[in-house]
C-alpha cells in the first residue's frame, strides 16, 4: 500500500468532548498502515498534551499517558503552534516530555514535540497529503 | 478525481452532514467517483433507521440510504463510534447480546482501518464536521 503524508490536527480540549480521545484512536490505526504520520496542536488542542492532567474529579477516563507511547509507534512528529500556547498562558514547560527512541542512534530518546510559528504550521500542513481535522 | 468523504458530526444537531450530502451530490454531478464516506464520531448517528424528524423536516438518514443505493457508494460507520453511540448493525447486535439493530440500508459498520485506506486511496479526503 502506498503511503502517503497524513496529519492529524487537534483543536479540542482533552475533556468535554470526545474529539481528542477518538482522534488518538485514528492515530493509533494510522501508524499500522505505516504512514507518514504527524500531529498537529493547535488552539485548545494543546491541553491534550499537558503535563499533570489529572481527571478524578470528572469522571474521565485520563488517557494522557498514551500521547507518551505514540514514539513506540514511530508517531514522532508532533508540531505545536508557539501562538496557541502563549494565548493560553502555556509555554513548553507546561508540556509533557514526548519522546521517541532513534534506532540509528543507539536508541537515543529524541524529542518528539516540534515548536512552530503559526505560519510555519500552516507550511507543514501545505505539505501534507491528507489532513483529518478533530 | 477520487474523494473520501469524512463525516464527524451527527445529523440535526449539526449542518455537517447535510453540507457532505451536497457536495457528494456535487462531486459525482461533476463526474468525479467516491470511494467511500467514512462516518466518525456523532456521525455515526447519520445511520440509524430510527429516526422520525416531523414531517416538514428532511430524514437526513434515508437520503443518505437512497443515495447510496442509486449511486452504489460505500457509506462506512466506524465500529467503535457506533459501539459507543448505540448504532448496531445485526450482527453486532447480536454479538454483543443485545435486542435490537437499527442501521438503515445501504451503511456497513466496519473499522477505523477503512478511514485510512480512504485516505491512501482517494486523491482528495475532505472532512465535515464541527
Amino acid at each position: 500500500m502506498a503511503t502517503k503524508k497524513f496529519m492529524f490536527v487537534n483543536r479540542k480540549a482533552p475533556y468535554g468532548t470526545v474529539y481528542a480521545l477518538e482522534s488518538l484512536e485514528v492515530v493509533l490505526i494510522s501508524a499500522a498502515f505505516e504512514q507518514d504520520v504527524s500531529l498537529a496542536f493547535v488552539d485548545d488542542g494543546v491541553y491534550q498534551i499537558t503535563k499533570g492532567q489529572d481527571t478524578k474529579g470528572i469522571g474521565q477516563k485520563n488517557f494522557s499517558n498514551t500521547y507518551k507511547a505514540l514514539g513506540d509507534y514511530e508517531i514522532k512528529k508532533l508540531y505545536v503552534e508557539k501562538e496557541s500556547l502563549e494565548e493560553r498562558g502555556l509555554t513548553q514547560d507546561d508540556l509533557m516530555d514526548l519522546v521517541w527512541e532513534d534506532e540509528d542512534d543507539d536508541w537515543a530518546e529524541k524529542p518528539s514535540i516540534i515548536m512552530v510559528n503559526r505560519s510555519e504550521m500552516a507550511d507543514v500542513m501545505a505539505e501534507q497529503e491528507v489532513t483529518l481535522s478533530f | 478525481m477520487k474523494f473520501t468523504i469524512m463525516i464527524n458530526e451527527g445529523p440535526y444537531q449539526h449542518q455537517s452532514s447535510d453540507t457532505a450530502l451536497q457536495f457528494a451530490r456535487s462531486v459525482l454531478a461533476q463526474g468525479h467517483e467516491i470511494f467511500r464516506v467514512f462516518f466518525y464520531h456523532d456521525g455515526v448517528n447519520n445511520g440509524t433507521r430510527l429516526s422520525v424528524p416531523p414531517a416538514d423536516d428532511r430524514l437526513l438518514q434515508k437520503e443518505w440510504s437512497e443515495f447510496s443505493k442509486e449511486n452504489n457508494l460505500d457509506l462506512v460507520l466506524c465500529i467503535a463510534a457506533a459501539q459507543r453511540r448505540g448504532i448496531m448493525d445485526e450482527s453486532e447486535a447480536e454479538r454483543q447480546g443485545l435486542d435490537a439493530n437499527n442501521i438503515i440500508e445501504g451503511f456497513r459498520i466496519s473499522g477505523l482501518g477503512q478511514l485510512i485506506e480512504g485516505g491512501i486511496e482517494a486523491d482528495r479526503t475532505v472532512v465535515f464536521g464541527d
